[in-house]
């Protein structure tokens, strides 16, 4: 019982927290770096997602830009195509007010997630018997399938795509309460997992999947959980693009976007929760405050995965986290040079 | 109950043409160690895997406990109650020594997805129970000064021993080990072969056990089978498979067979699955 209360005051703390960074960030922040900064919030949320997949599971999924569109679109086409509908019976769905818009948001988010994770379910429950090379052929098929079927639905507007959505997201200045109430709803779910009994199963898979079998681990059961957890969170963050860029097309989610969640994970060090967060943060942020080399970009990418390939196979982080520890390690190191 | 533990009726394994197994007959029961011996490529290893479901027959039945295991998959022959050491050690190297043991312990414990997303006080008791588990069985295999090491790091002894505590977390009943000693030195095998007697006393076990160390086969072998082209050519107590000329020309050779000699470990072992 104490320990719901404190859990419930700690949520409510944390919340409250998050709203009053979303006001002073919106009032105060130019319009462009709040932009730049929503956009981080996403691609983590996408980089954190894929970590499950390929890092802590060590499945190597490169398809994960299609579950970010099924989410953006079945949570747009939502907004766009269903709700005037469902508002004209249901009142409390109309657009005119804040509690309107959070609950058409909240619809749009459970549909997207509900979405994308089916899709997940159904892709990875034949594929992921598949291992390395075969498994990411199939899931850059899979974004490629994805992509090129919207293009030809023409109720999403095809290569056109969905333009002028309402932008829920932003309403109320939650813009940025909304999209790292998921950055940190889900770095604190894969942590916990890490750190759970439970999650080492997950570890296991990764590490030696015969043993993993030979332990008594359903593995299958597992990379499916995987999957599917990644996806709903894939789903979430298109959603959270959809209703705050209010201009979704096929093309904005191609097979770079795919490769560039993948490259953050392993920049990031598969497998580190901090690392795919600060590889998404950088290779986001990067592009757009180096503007003028926009055109590199791709180029950039490579040198640099190249690079760090070469001098750390393991990634940045590699298995590691940087967290409190880290820090107290450092500070100890630290002291014990001065002295 | 039936005294049976494990049934093995006619089961072939081919690979392509070659039969690495063929119309095999087994039956342990309940407490027994039972040794498999038999030359290099003899198809020891490829019963193990058929038994723990890694390979399914291509004919032929396995009852464990009375149940048709042969179409189960290795996770559910584990949650029956057979667990398995590797050959050719398979730890999870990345992984600490206890969180290896954790991962098999956590099987019998009860505490789902949702519920470890969350960090709810159930999954923290899991947790909890999980590392008391892990730390005990790291304690009978005398394994708890290396209980924060990584796998992958430990010494090749210890390595086997970290295989056998998780083997032991998953609570079998039957326990199944591929060339436990392999690979260690003289005293080191005295210490294995203690250890297995005691745990097999502790745990209330029926153990399988391949080796190729014939003092310790001979030394704590209840019964033996020997595997010869995927067949077995004989069956029986130590003594009389000493003495069993089939054996002696296939494997034993003439020095071994009959001779209670210490020039049994001079046999080669192969590494591989
Ligand atoms: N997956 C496989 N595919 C093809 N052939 C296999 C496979 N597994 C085993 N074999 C073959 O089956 C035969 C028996 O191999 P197995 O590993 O069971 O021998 P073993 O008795 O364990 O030998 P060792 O003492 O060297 O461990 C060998 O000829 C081997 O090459
Ligand atoms: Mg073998």
């Amino acid at each position: 019982m104490r320990f719901w209360v404190n859990r419930l005051l700690g949520v409510t703390g944390a919340l409250a927290l998050l709203y009053a960074i979303s006001v002073w960030a919106t009032e105060n922040l130019q319009e462009y770096y709040f932009k730049v900064i929503i956009l981080c919030g996403i691609y983590i949320i996408l980089a954190v997602s894929l970590n499950l997949v390929n890092g802590i599971t060590g499945q190597f999924s490169i398809g994960h830009g299609g579950f970010y569109a099924v989410g953006a679109y079945v949570g747009a086409a939502w907004t766009v195509l269903w709700q005037p509908e469902a508002a004209r019976a249901l009142p409390l769905l109309q657009l005119n007010t804040l509690h309107g818009h959070i609950v058409n948001l909240l619809i749009a988010l459970m549909l997207g997630a509900f979405a994308a994770g089916c899709t997940g379910f159904l892709v990875g429950l034949p594929s992921l018997r598949l291992r390395g090379d075969y498994l990411a052929i199939v899931t850059l098929g899979f974004g490629e399938v994805i992509r090129v079927v919207l293009l030809n639905i023409d109720a999403v507007g095809g290569a056109r795509g969905l333009i002028g959505i309402p932008s829920l997201v932003q309403s109320g200045n939650l813009g940025f309460f909304w999209v790292f109430l998921f950055v940190v709803l889900l770095i604190a779910i894969s942590r916990n997992l890490l750190q759970s009994s439970y999650g080492l199963a997950f570890l296991a898979v990764r590490e030696d999947e015969v043993a993993a079998d030979a332990t008594g681990v359903n593995t299958t059961r597992v990379k499916v959980t995987a999957f599917v957890l990644a996806a709903v969170f894939a789903g979430i963050a298109g959603v959270l693009y959809a209703h705050f860029f209010i201009n979704i097309s096929p093309d904005t989610f191609d097979m770079n976007t795919s490769i560039i969640i993948t490259t953050m994970v392993v920049l990031g060090g598969s497998g580190s929760i901090t690392g795919s967060v600060l590889a998404a943060t950088f290779l986001t942020a990067m592009p757009e405050l180096l503007r003028d080399f926009k055109e590199y970009r791709m180029v950039i990418f490579s040198t640099l995965l190249i690079l760090i390939m070469l001098t750390r196979p393991q990634g940045l982080f590699g298995h590691g986290e940087l967290g409190y520890a880290t820090f107290q390690r450092l500070i100890r190191s630290g002291r014990g040079k001065t002295l | 109950m039936t005294t049976r533990l494990l049934e093995v009726k006619h089961v072939t394994k081919r690979f392509g043409g070659l039969a690495a197994v063929s119309s095999i007959n087994m039956a342990i029961d309940r407490g027994e160690l039972v040794g498999l011996i038999g030359p290099n490529g003899a198809g020891k290893t490829t019963v193990f895997n058929l038994l723990t479901g890694v390979y399914v027959p291509t004919e032929g039945t396995i009852h464990f406990d009375g149940r048709l295991m042969n179409r189960c998959k290795p996770y559910q022959i584990v949650r029956a109650g057979m667990a398995r050491t590797f050959q050719n050690i398979r730890l999870f190297r990345q992984l600490t020594a206890r969180d290896n043991v954790k991962v098999a312990a956590q099987l019998r414990c009860r505490c789902g997805l949702i519920s470890s997303l969350c960090r709810t006080p159930r999954s923290l008791a899991n947790d909890r129970q999980v590392n008391q588990i892990a730390d005990e069985l790291l304690d009978v295999m005398n394994l708890q000064d290396v209980a924060d090491a990584r796998a992958g790091d430990l010494a090749y002894g210890l390595q086997r021993r970290l295989e056998i505590a998780r083997a032991l977390a998953t609570r079998p009943r039957l326990l199944l080990l591929d060339e436990p000693a392999a690979g260690m030195n003289p005293q080191e095998k005295v210490d294995l072969m203690a250890l297995i007697q005691k745990i097999r006393r502790d745990f209330d076990l029926t153990v399988l056990l391949i080796e190729h160390d014939m003092k310790l086969v001979m030394g704590i072998c209840e019964r033996i089978y020997v595997l010869d082209y995927g067949q077995i050519i004989a069956e029986g107590a130590p003594s009389r498979i000493r003495r069993d000329p089939r054996v002696i020309k296939a494997y034993l050779g003439e020095e071994y067979g009959d001779v209670e000699s210490d020039t049994g470990t001079g046999f080669s072992v192969r590494t591989e699955v």
